[in-house]
């Protein structure tokens, strides 16, 4: 363990399909790659092991994980002991609600092909675990305005210019 | 689009012919679809070579895409650490989307143990003091994500400044940074405490939330002295609008006029809760604030809805559950705060919407605080009501949470929980197999004297189809709670043969031990059980525990078993052939282990003084196992032989009946564990208790030397083989005890208690006393806890008391069961320690009980 972890603090989300194959990592606690491997190849191991009429919260390592399947994918939170599981699944699904909105009805395929945007809008609802603000419409927003900013930034330049002679 | 494109550098540098390489979007199609794991690999590595070479030529307009496809990679769990650099190349160019690919690089690819991490810092620190508020907003979400101590250090004053700045969205993300911060640096709680009071100046969803919060100013005591009623609380808060602008603030803010920031407040309660977490100082300072926290709350319940900020009809969840934790920081060990905040718990928990999961956790949140503070004893009740009422919810993960908190709370507050035994018990058909171990565990914690036989009813219905992972520790736990509260031992007997006749397999290793013992001491009951045991072990010889302890008592019952009266049970004729039989089955059954084989040959033996018939058969079967390839059984056929030959004349008196063992050794051991695991089941009980009691026990040492050393009796030999040597001993059974007087030992202002002892006859080592606490007074002792300590040399086991309030006037006194285990018969020496509010004063009191009878310990 590299820091002292305090009471409350959510140490990682993970998103993986039914296969195993992870489709986003983030990590809220400093933990070296390696490390980070054996955690999300261990916790996909036990979560796809869960039946469907199982509970949503379990206990591994000495960690409380609170998942939840949407279609295809694996939505996982690892908090620690002290924390509401209860309200950690609200904080799945306004993710997953974000991310509906964003990319319109959306699938695993959206979340595979643009992963990037995936953790954008995470980032603008998260930041070290917590809650940044309970709008979606700031989130989706704030969003919207960087996507333009890097529209602008990528506004396609004339051939001319491309060859630097504009 | 399919497809490559040649692309042509800006004519600052060569025009070169690059090799194509793929769009992002391009690459992982072409991931997806490789057939094998090796063709992926090939792709990979292949694709991976060129963004090397991309990042060697150092080709600027396309890093962010070269970047991101190794990310993709990277997800997929190949190395990509030799995109590191380019990230910070990222960071620092000009264009936003360099900047945010980059920034994901660093957060994904870059970490403490990487000296490369450092580097980024400089080009944070410039994003956030010179750049546009996406750019800072980018720079502040990466730092709280991988930002080290020492960047924490480096960067905190910008974090600083961009809290006191007017934009909401760059200050909602100073704040949570600033949270990260302080995890990894608590010193720098110094420097975010001042700014955190500011920020609660702000209104929140366009109302003004009650007193403006300003420190260091002699207002404070004002409102301080003045906290009491909602009447008072609106009376200063008239003032004080009126006072606002007269006082100064050590730190006055840039901007002047508050805006409409909810989302800085969730940050702020963040904040506020990291620091109380981390400064004792900030602790004491943010109590202040109580009244306005509970302010917000109330406003927030009541008429703050706003559907952009709600779930399923609930006002903002995520800020009321903070709001609520941050309460519970404040209150937890600090009556003045607890008292603040007991009118809006209670209203939070009765007026929350119920029927969907975000009002749930927002009750959860409720309940955990409540349980948590010092609570008024009525809060607690609604909370564990709450959680009963949880139990029946359709929704199992509310069912988790429930069975999960009440595990923790049946200790400290045990009689409200009983009232929810019989949802509990429901509890036990769950089919997810975590639900039914709680509730399994939780069944177990609320067995009592008076519920016990009901209960263990239940539980032995469920030993008899539970998943197979459970069986121990349910066979386990129902042997734990019948050695407690059987009520006959009859019953007890009942209980412990259902068990190993459903479970065998799976009891510890000392229930054959404590039957044998429990049996042994139950003479009106020796032929009800040779025959229970019979009947038994003629159904199924597989279950070891049980053949054993069967082997033992038909060999030394065998006598009651062949008279076939028996008032109890349906009278059985049964003969000594069919007796011998059977044993000679265990001897030679493949499934009967060493020890159980050793049983019955003894047993046999031991049949030969307690039949009619001659020994032939007998002496057939023990004279063929001298050459058994088992030399324990060998052994003891030899010896046997022997007793036939050379010492019949001695046979009849060496297997005479047993006499009674004493207890010791590992019945000791077990209830040591019984009471470390009563303290495990409840994380809830106060930690003082233990330490508390520790130290009792350290004065008592002092006071120990004159006792002696106490010596350990040799440990329980179940063998019967090995009492050939115990019977030449023969102790005489203790005469039955006259009745112990009770005892006073306390009295204080119409608050007494009295102790009564119990010598139980079968088992002379045990000593019971019941504490008994009445109150004659006019006033209600609340908060009653009793804690005992005892020599070292004795055992002493608390049970739950039956609560913790004796109301005034006679009220229902409060008892709590003792059990004091003394093997050697030690002085009895009792130390008490009662701790109890009454007329609003905290009492503590210890003393040492005088006068004990010596009833007690002889």
């Amino acid at each position: 363990m590299l820091e002292e972890s305090r009471e409350e603090l959510m140490r990682f989300m993970l998103l993986f399909s039914r296969q195993g194959k992870l489709r986003l990592q983030k990590w809220y606690l400093a933990t070296s790659d390696k490390e980070r491997k054996k955690m999300v190849r261990e916790l996909m191991q036990v979560v796809l092991a869960r039946k469907p009429k199982m509970c949503s919260f379990l206990e591994w390592r000495d960690l409380k994980v609170v998942y939840k399947r949407y279609a295809s994918l694996y939505f996982c939170c690892a908090i620690e002991g002290q924390d509401n599981e209860l309200i950690t699944l609200e904080l799945i699904h306004r993710y997953v609600e974000l991310l509906d909105k964003y990319f319109g009805s959306v699938c695993e395929l959206d979340i595979i092909f643009n992963f990037e945007k995936a953790y954008f809008i995470l980032d603008e609802f998260l930041m070290g675990g917590d809650v940044q603000d309970t709008s979606k419409k700031s989130v989706l927003k704030a969003i919207e305005q960087a996507d333009l900013l890097q529209e602008e930034d990528e506004s396609p330049r004339s051939v001319l210019e491309e060859m630097g002679l504009a | 689009m399919p497809g490559q494109r040649v692309f042509l550098h800006s004519r600052t540098l060569p025009v070169r012919m690059v090799a194509p390489s793929l769009k992002l979007q391009d690459l992982i199609e072409e991931i997806r679809g490789a057939k094998t794991q090796a063709q992926e690999r090939e792709v990979i590595q292949k694709e991976c070579a060129h963004i090397r070479a991309s990042f060697r030529d150092g080709d600027p307009v396309h890093r962010h895409r070269q970047l991101a496809k190794l990310l993709y990679v990277h997800m997929l769990g190949y190395p990509a650490h030799f995109g590191q650099m380019e990230c910070l190349k990222l960071i620092a160019s000009s264009r936003f989307t360099d900047k945010r690919v980059g920034y994901l690089g660093a957060m994904l690819l870059l970490d403490e143990r990487h000296d490369a991490h450092l580097l980024i810092t400089n080009s944070i620190k410039n994003d956030l003091s010179q750049g546009i508020q996406p750019v800072q907003g980018l720079a502040l979400c990466t730092l709280s994500t991988m930002g080290s101590a020492e960047m924490c250090r480096d960067l905190a004053p910008e974090v600083e400044k961009l809290l006191l700045q007017p934009s909401p969205y760059l200050r909602k993300k100073a704040i949570l940074t600033a949270v990260h911060m302080i995890r990894k640096v608590p010193e720098l709680s110094s420097v975010f405490l001042p700014p955190c009071v500011h920020l609660l100046h702000e209104r929140h969803h366009g109302k003004a939330v009650g007193l403006p919060i300003l420190c260091f100013s002699s207002v404070d005591r004002r409102i301080e002295n003045r906290m009491g009623t909602p009447a008072h609380r609106r009376r200063v808060a008239h003032t004080h609008r009126h006072t606002r602008n007269r006082l100064s603030c050590p730190w006055p803010p840039p901007f002047t006029s508050p805006t409409l920031t909810p989302g800085i407040l969730l940050g702020t309660i963040t904040l506020i809760t990291e620091l109380c977490e981390r400064s004792p100082a900030a602790l004491k300072h943010f109590r202040k604030v109580v009244p306005q926290l509970v302010q917000i709350l109330r406003t927030l319940v009541t008429t703050g809805y706003s559907t952009e900020h709600s779930i399923s009809g609930v006002s903002d969840p995520f800020l009321q559950v903070q709001i609520l934790r941050l309460l519970r920081i404040l209150g937890r060990n600090h009556e003045e705060s607890s008292e603040t905040m007991n009118d809006l718990l209670a209203q939070v928990a009765t007026n929350t919407d119920t029927s969907r999961n975000a009002g749930n956790a927002v009750l959860f949140e409720t309940v955990l605080t409540i349980m948590d503070i010092h609570s008024a004893a009525g809060l607690r009740v609604l909370a564990v009501n709450i959680l009963g009422r949880f139990l029946l919810n359709s929704d199992r993960n509310i069912r988790y949470v429930a069975l999960t908190s009440l595990l923790r709370l049946v200790q400290s507050d045990h009689s409200a929980v009983q009232r929810h035994r019989p949802t509990v018990v429901d509890c036990l058909q769950e089919t997810d197999a975590s639900l039914s171990r709680r509730a399994l565990e939780l069944s177990l914690a609320l067995v009592n004297s008076s519920n016990v036989r009901a209960m263990m009813q239940e539980l032995q219905a469920f030993l008899e189809s539970c998943p197979p992972d459970l069986r121990a520790d349910c066979a386990s736990g129902i042997l734990l709670a019948a050695e407690r509260f059987a009520p006959t031992k009859r019953w007890h007997i009942d209980t412990i043969l259902h068990v190993l006749t459903t479970a065998g397999t799976h009891v510890r290793d000392d229930a054959v031990a404590n039957l044998t013992q429990l049996i042994g001491g139950a003479q009106e009951l020796h032929a009800y059980s040779v025959r229970r045991l019979y009947n038994a072990l003629a159904e199924d010889i597989s279950q070891q525990p049980l053949v054993q302890v069967a082997a033992w008592c038909i060999g030394e019952y065998g006598d009651l078993l062949l008279e076939g009266n028996c008032e109890e049970i349906e009278p059985l004729q049964v003969d000594e052939e069919e007796v011998l039989a059977l044993l000679e089955k265990v001897l030679q059954s493949h499934m009967s282990l060493p020890a159980t084989r050793g049983y019955a040959l003894t047993a046999l033996m031991k049949l030969s003084t307690r039949l009619q018939g001659d020994n032939n058969r007998i002496r057939q079967v023990v004279s063929i196992y001298r050459s058994c390839l088992d030399v324990e059984l060998q052994q003891r056929a030899v010896e046997y032989d022997t007793l036939f030959q050379k010492y019949d004349h001695m046979r009849a008196a060496i297997l005479e009946k047993m006499p009674l063992v004493e207890r010791d050794g590992p019945q000791a051991d077990e209830e040591a564990k019984q009471s470390k695991e009563a303290a495990q089941l409840s994380e809830a009980a106060p930690a003082p208790t233990e330490s508390q009691a520790s130290q009792l026990l350290d004065l008592l040492d002092l006071l120990d030397r004159a006792s002696g050393d106490a010596q350990h009796p040799p440990p329980l030999d179940p063998s019967p083989g090995g009492a050939l040597v115990y019977l030449l001993d023969l102790p005489c059974a203790p005469p039955p005890p006259a009745p112990i007087p009770d005892l006073k030992v306390f009295e204080r202002e119409g608050v007494q208690l009295n102790l009564s002892f119990i010598r139980p006859p079968e088992n002379p080592a045990l000593l019971l006393i019941t504490i008994t606490a009445t109150n004659s007074s006019e006033g209600d002792v609340t908060n009653f806890i009793c804690q005992a300590a005892v020599p070292k040399s004795l055992q002493l086991q608390l049970q739950a008391p039956s609560g913790n309030t004796v109301p005034a006037r006679g009220g229902l006194p409060i008892t709590q069961l003792f059990r004091i285990l003394n093997p050697n018969k030690a002085p009895l020496r009792l130390k008490l320690r009662l701790t109890y509010n009454h007329f609003h004063q905290s009492v503590q009191e210890i003393f040492e009980v005088n006068n004990l009878p010596v009833e007690s310990w002889q």
